[in-house]
């Protein structure tokens, strides 16, 4: 059985740490060229395909920002 | 399968942890104070002790912690919190209350205070963060700074002869007899995430079977202080820090 998943990212509250980029397994993170409010080059889903939604980067994310969603299909 | 599809409140599986605030956190970016605040408030989220839990915050960065963790707070004078934990244990014994220290006000200033708390087996939960450098004063040497590591104040390296020894807190701490669970966590990955989330859980437990006091260190990082990024900074810990600070359980009984 197969799984898909997806992240939201708090665009606003992120601080592009990277700290979920290096904790992805299957390198679906990156960060984004844009920038948020406060400056900050945001994380955001550069491959959703590859999301397995197993909330690595949720977990190790100092501020909060990321809400995992997965599906079994 | 398409995006939308899969974002709906059925599928979702991990969201931010309901007792932390919608403030956006003072901490720089990477930060191990914010992966320390997520595990605490799941922690007492999923014992469902949200208001019977009384946290004690230092000085520091974690100073504002009362902004970020829906639960009780004092703040304490710099070193002073387990003094203040144990009149609020003592005079409350039904609450958990936990003291939350980084290296310069626990190991520093206020080391009589965690000794002779930790001696007397007051029945409190205390989490040490040791980053090895004081953070918010602008990265000058702890008592925790290991041997060569540059700060402000040793700008070529701490040296023994001039700075002394780095301070082994958690290992002084076990030999007391008034402590029943030490132990020495890091929140760099997911696997250390979730082992040091148990340990917390574990803490909090003991303080309500009038077991002594729970001592929970984290190994963490302070990037800006170290100047590094952030992933960097997690991998110089790996290397630097835990061959000095070794992980794991030091006393449980």
């Amino acid at each position: 059985m197969a799984v898909k998943g997806a992240i939201v990212v708090d665009t606003e509250r992120c601080k592009g740490c990277s700290v979920c980029i290096v904790n992805c397994p299957t390198q679906t993170i990156a960060l984004s060229k844009k920038v948020n409010g406060k400056g900050y080059n945001f994380a955001y889903m550069a491959n959703p395909d590859n999301c397995t939604g197993c909330t690595n980067c949720a977990t190790v994310c100092p501020d909060s920002v990321i809400t995992v969603y997965r599906v079994k299909i | 399968m398409d995006i939308n599809d899969i974002i709906k409140p059925e599928n979702k599986v991990y969201s931010k942890s309901p007792l932390l605030t919608d403030n956006i956190m003072h901490y720089c970016p990477g930060c191990t104070h914010g992966v320390v605040h997520k595990i605490l408030a799941e922690v007492i989220g999923e014992m469902g002790i949200q208001d019977k839990t009384i946290g004690i915050s230092p000085v520091g960065c974690a100073v504002l912690a009362y902004n970020y963790i829906d639960i009780d707070w004092e703040q304490a004078a710099h070193g002073r919190a387990p003094a203040l934990a144990t009149a609020a244990k003592r005079l409350n014994p039904d609450k958990y209350v936990f003291t939350y220290q980084g290296d310069g006000d626990l190991a520093s200033i206020g080391t009589a205070e965690i000794i002779h708390a930790c001696n007397r087996g007051e029945n409190i939960v205390v989490i040490f963060i040791n980053n090895a450098i004081y953070g918010m004063t602008g990265g000058q040497m702890a008592p925790t700074t290991l041997l060569g590591q540059v700060t402000a104040t040793t700008p070529y390296g701490r040296k023994a002869e001039l700075n002394g020894f780095p301070l082994k807190i958690t290992e002084l701490v076990a030999q007391l007899e008034g402590t029943c669970f030490v132990t020495r966590q890091s929140a760099q990955n997911p696997a250390a995430v979730r082992k040091a989330k148990k340990a917390v859980r574990k803490a909090f437990e003991n303080s309500m079977m009038n077991k002594g006091t729970s001592f929970v260190e984290f190994v963490g990082t302070c990037n800006s202080g170290w100047k590094m990024t952030p992933v960097k900074a997690n991998q110089w810990m790996e290397e630097n820090m835990f061959p000095f600070y070794p992980l794991g359980d030091i006393k449980d009984r």
